[in-house]
């Protein structure tokens, strides 16, 4: 681990709610878009000469789109349910990362040029001009947001900062102000394929070094399957799973299960990528060009369903938006949902008793499972209410002996973000990130302490970029962050597996 | 915020990953590195130049599980894990030393 540059948070056994400390975080903003990774995207290049004018424009014209935005910038009322919710707040002590306050900077320009009372008597409804130190203030404290909607969930009104986050990001890149992260990335779906780069030769040849490496392991000839035309299943799933760990692990752990349940399938060059960062940035447009490649790739190959894998905003974009964005998908076999997650698949054949799984093997370790944010509060897994709470848990139980909870403000509908969601899982925010994990990393510590967890399970690659960073800063092992279907490939034995016992070639 | 090798000014971007590949020369490394307080060792040039190589073949930095492989095969087993990578490279291997052998920085959910 690097050394940090900045104060690490001491974990206690309780998080306290913070005194305020006004402007800790006010230094904190990612890099700016240059105009390369603009303008690929719609968006200027630049800051534009009357960009006031225009950012009125864009916020007037997304106020007329989304009847949810409005009423999120009418109804507040001030209570405060929301202010001790935010772990941006609860570890930068910051008022401005208190989720009202955030709201507030967007809600006293739409006071000022929106309504009635703030035309005429500003001071009176605090009301404020749109003034560069305003947009300044957008630019740091909308990027310390990771649009995980715990808030909402304490909110009496149902207000969605995530929703006020997003019209406040889509405003900036309206006039030129986007962030280097986000759109440097969504340029390179549109280019390449994925948010990674990774060109189609590349990702071969990683797939097939996979293949080797499951074959000298269990000595069965597992398939990575790439732009396969004819396969049942299209698997669409972050491209963080063919580079990074522990996410690659996860990956094998699909392909074991497709192999086993005796399915077609296979990945796709062109939609070699399940994120869709065009949500975090607020736009439609891009939000529907990143999805339409699924559907392109769908078609293309022929297949009959779409199963994404373990990515948190994905699924959420997957779940509730595919159908609208890029629909309708009806070439595809309706006997499954369209789109399927791979929780859902791998739940179903361990119902089905297709898989012939050992937890023992688990045994060298003790699991909780992190909730990812979009998963928990945005989605649905199953055909039932929690689902997305259960069937992670239920698969982890499936093929591991131990497993506990977190404790339960931390767990379900109340997850903790893991810190790097929403577009901000870059190094020049690393402050925000490391702080921003401190209630999850409390929680996490409480249960290494009190029962013994050895190991987090999340199923969100940010969440398992995020962790495999920020642990170490907490006196934590960068491994201890594992893939819910590493655990499944740890578990599961396949027809004709070497075991333990026999000779190796 | 360029930078200064062998008497040329070498432009950078704001996470100082060279901007251009086509510039990167040994002293690339030599300057980032000091600049971070590491001694570069052997080791540290053999990962260096595997991911070089990797780049030009694939145009892309290799996947973790791919350069641990290749670190394992030419440098021994014990050696083939991300533990020793960190070992050498505590920014991380993907970045920090992908930085010093003038590739891109690896960008999305990693």
């Amino acid at each position: 681990m690097a050394k940090a540059k900045f104060e690490i948070p001491e974990l206690q056994e309780y998080l306290d709610i913070p005194e305020i400390e006004p402007g800790t975080m006010a230094h904190s903003k990612p890099y700016v878009a240059k105009p390369v990774f603009q303008i690929p995207l719609g968006f200027p290049g630049e800051l534009v000469d009357n960009w006031q004018e225009k950012a009125l424009d864009k916020m007037g014209d997304l106020l007329g789109k989304y009847r949810s935005l409005r009423v999120f910038l009418d109804s507040c009322v001030k209570c405060g349910a929301c202010t001790d919710k935010c772990h941006y707040f609860l570890s930068t002590k910051d008022p401005k990362n208190m989720p009202v306050a955030r709201q507030d900077l967007l809600r006293k320009v739409y006071r000022r040029y929106f309504t009635l009372a703030g035309k005429f008597f500003p001071k009176l409804v605090g009301a404020e001009d749109l003034t560069k130190e305003v947009l300044d203030d957008w630019y740091s404290y909308f990027h310390q947001c990771s649009q995980c909607r715990r808030c909402s969930v304490f909110c009496p009104y149902g207000i969605d900062t995530a929703e006020i986050s997003m019209a406040a990001r889509e405003i900036m890149d309206s006039i030129g102000v986007g962030q280097k992260y986000c759109n440097e990335i969504i340029g390179k779906v549109y280019t390449i394929g994925n948010n990674l780069g990774l060109p189609g030769r590349a990702l071969a040849d990683t797939l097939e070094g996979l293949e080797e490496d499951v074959y000298d392991e269990t000595g069965v000839d597992v398939k990575f399957p790439l732009d396969q035309k004819g396969a049942d299943i299209l698997v669409v799933t972050p491209s963080a799973d063919f580079f990074a760990e522990p996410h690659v692990d996860g990956l094998i752990g699909y392909a074991k299960v497709f192999h086993a349940a005796g399915v077609s399938w296979t990945l796709s060059t062109t939609a070699s990528e399940a994120a869709n960062f065009g949500m975090f940035i607020g736009s439609y447009e891009n939000m529907r060009k990143v999805s339409l490649r699924v559907r392109q790739a769908a078609l293309e190959l022929g297949v009959k369903r779409i199963v994404f894998g373990e990515c948190g905003h994905a699924w959420r974009v997957a779940y509730a938006f595919l159908n609208t964005l890029a629909g309708p998908f009806d070439f595809l076999d309706p006997n499954y949902p369209v789109p399927q997650h791979i929780l859902e698949f791998t739940y179903n054949e361990i119902q089905k008793g297709t898989l012939n799984l050992d937890k023992s093997v688990n045994d060298d370790m003790v699991l909780t499972f992190h909730d990812s944010c979009n998963i928990a509060r945005a989605t649905r897994m199953g055909d039932k209410p929690g689902g997305q709470f259960e069937i992670p848990r239920a698969v982890i139980k499936a093929v591991c002996n131990n497993f506990v909870d977190m404790e339960p403000e931390t767990i379900h509908d109340l997850t903790y973000c893991c810190g790097g969601g929403g577009g901000l899982l870059t190094d020049d925010l690393m402050e925000l990130r490391v702080k921003g994990a401190q209630p999850r990393m409390t929680a996490l510590r409480n249960v290494i302490e009190e029962q013994g967890v050895t190991h987090m399970a999340a199923i969100c690659a940010i969440c398992k970029s995020q962790f495999t960073k920020v642990l170490p800063y907490y006196g934590m092992d960068m491994d201890q962050i594992v893939s819910v279907h590493q655990l499944v490939s740890n578990a599961i034995i396949l027809t004709g597996q070497r075991t333990e016992g026999d000779e190796t070639e | 915020m360029p930078i200064e090798v062998s008497g040329k000014s070498l432009e950078t971007d704001e996470e100082g990953y060279l901007a251009n590949i086509n510039e990167w020369e040994p002293g690339v490394a030599e300057v980032m590195s000091k600049e971070d307080d590491l001694e570069l060792t052997s080791e540290h040039w053999d990962i260096i130049n595997f991911l070089r190589e990797y780049y030009e073949e694939y145009q892309i930095a290799p996947a973790v599980r791919v350069l641990t492989k290749a670190v394992g095969k030419r440098m021994g087993k014990e050696k083939g894990n991300s533990k020793y990578l960190y070992g050498l490279f505590p920014y991380g291997p993907g970045k920090q030393a992908c930085r010093y052998a003038g590739l891109p920085k690896p960008t999305g959910c990693v």
